[in-house]
C-alpha cells in the first residue's frame, strides 16, 4: 500500500523487523528432524544462515514461517537426523 | 548434550532476502555476535544492501548506513569523525563491503581510510564475484571461475586472471590487525573479531562467503565449501598483527580438487587447469608458510 | 573585526563561525587556501573540529555524508573536476535530507584544461537537489555559508547548499570583510541538531530499498524542501540583517530595475562590475538595469517573472554553456518570464568561458545590443561574445 507524501520520513528510514517478510513461502525443500536421532550437538543452530533454528532443552526448532530450505542444517548434522523432504510431499 | 559453542544472542532477524544458504548471512551474523550491539554499520551497494529488505524493513539490530557503491571506507572515516566531535566513545565502526565493492571501486577510498588510520573494521565478505548484479567478475573472482562476463567459450573460457591478494594490500597498509576468517569455523572467526574489536586503528577481516547461485553449487554444501576452501589451503586461515603473519589452522592440505568438485563455476576445467591451481595454491601456501617463519 | 582577506579565507572563516563539526576535504586549485586555511584553525584548537584529509572529492562528500547522518555539521570545499567527481554522492545528500554546506569555486571544466573562472562546474549541478548561491563579493561568501546553514538545518528544508564563487577573481582576490563576532553568530545559529541521526541502541537503516510503487513520494518531499527553502531563505537573511546590519539582495538582487527599460540577469563577479556599468550608462541617460542571481536553486521564478513583465528587454548572461537549446541561466529566466502577459524581448550572451574576462566595454556592448534587439527583435536568440572569428568585435 503505497503511503502518502505526508506519512514517510524525509529519506527511507527503515525501523521495521524484517519478520514481516515471510521467507518460509520460498521454501521448496522443507528440513525434517529425527528427534529420536537427534544427539543435541547444537551444530545445526550454529550453521543455520538465516537463524531460525531456536534451541529448545537442546533440540533444534526450526522456524518453517522463515524457514527457506537451505539444507545446511542437513548437511552439517552429524547424526544425520535432519532429512530435506519437498514441500508437496508433506 | 552439547552447549553452543558461540554466544548465543542473535543480532538479525529472520526475513532477510539473503538467498537460501547465503555464506554471506552467515558471515553477517557470526560478524555481529563477534562485535555486540555497540556497533555502526556503513554497507555500500551489494548483496547486503538488499538483503535488510524494501524499506521500512531491517533485518539487523544495529544500525546501518546504507552508502554509494565506492564510499565504504570514506564513510567509515565520516562515522568514525563524529563520533569523536561528539565524544561518543565505545562503538565500533564498521565498513561491510563485498569484494567488488572492496578490491575494484572501493580499494581507493579503503586505503586512504587504512593511511588515515581511521579507527574501524572493515569487513570485505567475499563471494568472489559482483553477485548482487549477476554474477560478474571482479578482481577477486579467482583463476579458472566461470562468471557471466568470463564466461566458458572457444576464443576465451573462464577468468584468466589471479585473485587480488587483498590481505597483501591491507599489509602493506601497515594496519595494526587483519584477518581471513571463515563460516566453517565460528568459534575461530568470532575469537578474530573480537580481537579486532579490543584493537584500535583500522582492521580488516577477510570473509570468505560461498554463494550458491554464483558458485553453482547446493546451497546445502555451503559450509562444506568453505570448510574444503580452508582444508585445501584454497582460502588459508591467518591473521596479520603487527604485521606479523600466523596461520591460524595448517589443515590437512587436501587435494584442491576435492574444493572445486562442488562448484558448477570450475566444470570446464581440464586436469591440466586444475594442475595449475593446485600448483598456485601449494606455491601461495608455502610463501605463507615462510612469511610467518620469518616473522614478516 | 574588519580584515583584507581572500574569498577563500573569508569562505574559512565562514565555516570556522558557524561552527563546523567534521571537514573532509581534498585539494584542487583555486580551493586549496579554504582548505589550509580550515587546517590551521583545527590544528591551532581555534576550531573545535574532526579534520579528514580524504584521498579524492568522492571520499570527501561520501565523509560528510556519513558525519552528518551521525549528527554532526558538515563542510567541505572543491571546484570544477573535484565538483564534478563529486556528482555521484551531491544527488545521495540530497535525496538523504542532509544540511551539508559546500563552497565551489567556480571553474572551468577540462579539456582543455582551465584553473580559472566559468560556472559549467556547478550548473552541471543543478540537477542535484542541492542549493546554489552565486556570490559577488568576499563578504558574501563568508555571509552566505552561515546563512546557508541556517536555511538547509530548518526542518522544512534539510537540503544541502552550495555557495559558489568565482575561481580567482573572488578565490584569490583581497576585499574588506568584516568577520562577525563568534557570540553574534551563536546567537543566529544553534547546533545542528536533526530529529534522526544514526546512533548505537537505534537499530535503524538509512537510505533504504524503495520500491516503485513509493519512490516518487520520497522525490516530492525533496521538492517540497526546496520549495519551501525560497522564503526560508528570505526570512533567514532578514534575520541576518537585523542581527549583523547587511544582506545581499535576496533571491534576485535587483539594482537600477525600477524604471529600467531592459535590464542584465547575471551571476557572480560579473554582476558587480556589471553595476559600475549601470551607473555609468544611467548617467548618460540610459534606463538599464541589473538583475543579480543569487540563489540559482532555488530559482527565483516569482522575482524573474515580476521583472519581466515590467521591462521591454532582458539580456541574460551566461557564464557556462550547456549544449542545450541555449545556456541553462537563460533557459530558466525564459521559462519564468513565458506566462507574463507581454513577454519581454530575451538574448542569451554565452560569456567569460574559462576565465575570459568580461571588461566594463564588454558589458556596455551587451546592454547596447539588448536596447537594439528589444526594439527591433533577437534575429539569434544566442550569441556568443568575444570568440575570435566570429565577425562581431567587442573589445
Amino acid at each position: 500500500m503505497t503511503k502518502s507524501y505526508e506519512e514517510i520520513p524525509l529519506t527511507p528510514i527503515s525501523d521495521t523487523p524484517s519478520t514481516i517478510n515471510l521467507t518460509g513461502y520460498w521454501r521448496v525443500m522443507r528440513p525434517v528432524v529425527d528427534k529420536s536421532k537427534c544427539k543435541k550437538c547444537t551444530i545445526c543452530w550454529k550453521f543455520c544462515p538465516d537463524a531460525v533454528i531456536k534451541l529448545v532443552d537442546g533440540e533444534p526448532v526450526i522456524d518453517l514461517q522463515y524457514c527457506k530450505g537451505c539444507g545446511v542444517c542437513s548437511f552439517e548434522c552429524p547424526a544425520k537426523c535432519i532429512i530435506m523432504m519437498k514441500e508437496g510431499d508433506l | 548434550m552439547g552447549k553452543p559453542t558461540i554466544p548465543e544472542t542473535e543480532f538479525t532477524f529472520p526475513g532477510s532476502t539473503g538467498c537460501p544458504g547465503c555464506g554471506a548471512n552467515l558471515v553477517m551474523r557470526y560478524l555481529l555476535k563477534g562485535l555486540g550491539e555497540r556497533t555502526i554499520l556503513s554497507i555500500p551497494a551489494c548483496c547486503w544492501a538488499v538483503m535488510p529488505g524494501y524499506w521500512p524493513s531491517t533485518c539487523l539490530k544495529v544500525p546501518l548506513l546504507y552508502t554509494a557503491f565506492e564510499a565504504t571506507g570514506a564513510a567509515m572515516s565520516g562515522l568514525r569523525a563524529a563520533l569523536d566531535v561528539k565524544g561518543i566513545k565505545d562503538v565500533t565502526v564498521v565498513g561491510f563491503a563485498g569484494d567488488g565493492g572492496t578490491v575494484d571501486i572501493g580499494l581507493q577510498a579503503m586505503s586512504g581510510a587504512a593511511e588515515r588510520r581511521t579507527d574501524g573494521i572493515y569487513v570485505m565478505y567475499d563471494n568472489e564475484a559482483y553477485m548482487n548484479t549477476g554474477i560478474q567478475r571482479s578482481g577477486s573472482t579467482p583463476w579458472g571461475a566461470w562468471t557471466t562476463t568470463t564466461p566458458v567459450g572457444s576464443t576465451h573460457g573462464f577468468k584468466h586472471e589471479a585473485k587480488k591478494d587483498i590481505m597483501a594490500i591491507m599489509q602493506a597498509h601497515r594496519i595494526p590487525y587483519a584477518a581471513t576468517v571463515s563460516v566453517a569455523h565460528p568459534e575461530d572467526f568470532i575469537k578474530k573479531v573480537a580481537k579486532a574489536k579490543e584493537v584500535k586503528g583500522f582492521r580488516f577481516i577477510h570473509a570468505m562467503s560461498p554463494c550458491p547461485p554464483g558458485w553453482r553449487m547446493n546451497p546445502m554444501h555451503v559450509v562444506e565449501v568453505a570448510r574444503l576452501a580452508v582444508d585445501t589451503h584454497a582460502f588459508p586461515l591467518y591473521e596479520i598483527e603487527s604485521g606479523k603473519v600466523r596461520i591460524t589452522r595448517k589443515g590437512k592440505g587436501a587435494p584442491v580438487s576435492e574444493y572445486l568438485r562442488f562448484q558448477g563455476r570450475f566444470s570446464h576445467l581440464t586436469d591440466v587447469e586444475i594442475a595449475a591451481i593446485q600448483k598456485a595454491i601449494d606455491e601461495n601456501w608455502q610463501m605463507l608458510l615462510a612469511k610467518e617463519a620469518s616473522g614478516t | 573585526m574588519r580584515e583584507v582577506m581572500t574569498g577563500n579565507y573569508a569562505s574559512a572563516y565562514g565555516a570556522k563561525l558557524a561552527r563546523a563539526e567534521v571537514i573532509a576535504a581534498y585539494p584542487i586549485t583555486p580551493q586549496t587556501s579554504i582548505v589550509e586555511k580550515l587546517a590551521d584553525f583545527v590544528a591551532t584548537g581555534e576550531l573545535k573540529a574532526q579534520f579528514i584529509p580524504v584521498e579524492s572529492e568522492h571520499s570527501a562528500m561520501a565523509a560528510c555524508i556519513a558525519a552528518q547522518t551521525a549528527g554532526a555539521r558538515t563542510y567541505t570545499a572543491t571546484s570544477s573536476h573535484g565538483l564534478a567527481l563529486m556528482h555521484e554522492v551531491l544527488t545521495w545528500a540530497s535525496g538523504a535530507r542532509l544540511p551539508i554546506v559546500m563552497t565551489n569555486v567556480s571553474r572551468a571544466m577540462a579539456p582543455p584544461w582551465s584553473v580559472w573562472v566559468d560556472h559549467m562546474d556547478s550548473i552541471a549541478q543543478r540537477d542535484t537537489g542541492w542549493l546554489q548561491f552565486y556570490c559577488q563579493s568576499n563578504q558574501e561568501v563568508l555571509d552566505t555559508i552561515i546563512m546557508a546553514y541556517k536555511v538547509c538545518e530548518s526542518s522544512g528544508v534539510m537540503l544541502p547548499a552550495m555557495v559558489v564563487m568565482d575561481a580567482f577573481i573572488l578565490s584569490h582576490t583581497s576585499e574588506p570583510v568584516d568577520i562577525p563576532d563568534q557570540a553574534l553568530v551563536d546567537s543566529f545559529l544553534p547546533p545542528y541538531s536533526p530529529d534522526l541521526k544514526i546512533e548505537v541502541g537505534k537499530p535503524m537503516g538509512f537510505g533504504s530499498l524503495v520500491k516503485p510503487d513509493q519512490y516518487m513520494e520520497f522525490r516530492y518531499k525533496a521538492m517540497l524542501g526546496m520549495k519551501a527553502s525560497r522564503d526560508r531563505f528570505l526570512r533567514v537573511e532578514q534575520e541576518f540583517k537585523n542581527i549583523f546590519g547587511r544582506e545581499h539582495g535576496g533571491l534576485l538582487e535587483r539594482y537600477q530595475c525600477d524604471d529600467a527599460d531592459v535590464v542584465l540577469v547575471a551571476a557572480g563577479s560579473v554582476a558587480a562590475t556589471a553595476k559600475d556599468v549601470v551607473d555609468s550608462m544611467r548617467a548618460k541617460g540610459h534606463r538599464v538595469g541589473l538583475a543579480r542571481i543569487r540563489s540559482f536553486r532555488p530559482f527565483p521564478h516569482d522575482e524573474v517573472r515580476a521583472l519581466a513583465g515590467k521591462v521591454e528587454g532582458i539580456a541574460v548572461l551566461d557564464r557556462s554553456y550547456t549544449f542545450g537549446a541555449a545556456g541553462a541561466m537563460f533557459t530558466e529566466t525564459k521559462a519564468s518570464a513565458y506566462s507574463v502577459q507581454k513577454r519581454p524581448v530575451m538574448k542569451n550572451y554565452i560569456a567569460g568561458l574559462g576565465g575570459r574576462d568580461i571588461t566594463p566595454r564588454i558589458l556596455e556592448k551587451i546592454f547596447e545590443d539588448i536596447q537594439v534587439v528589444s526594439k527591433r527583435g533577437a534575429e539569434d536568440e544566442v550569441e556568443w561574445v568575444d570568440v575570435a572569428g566570429l565577425p562581431r568585435r567587442w573589445r
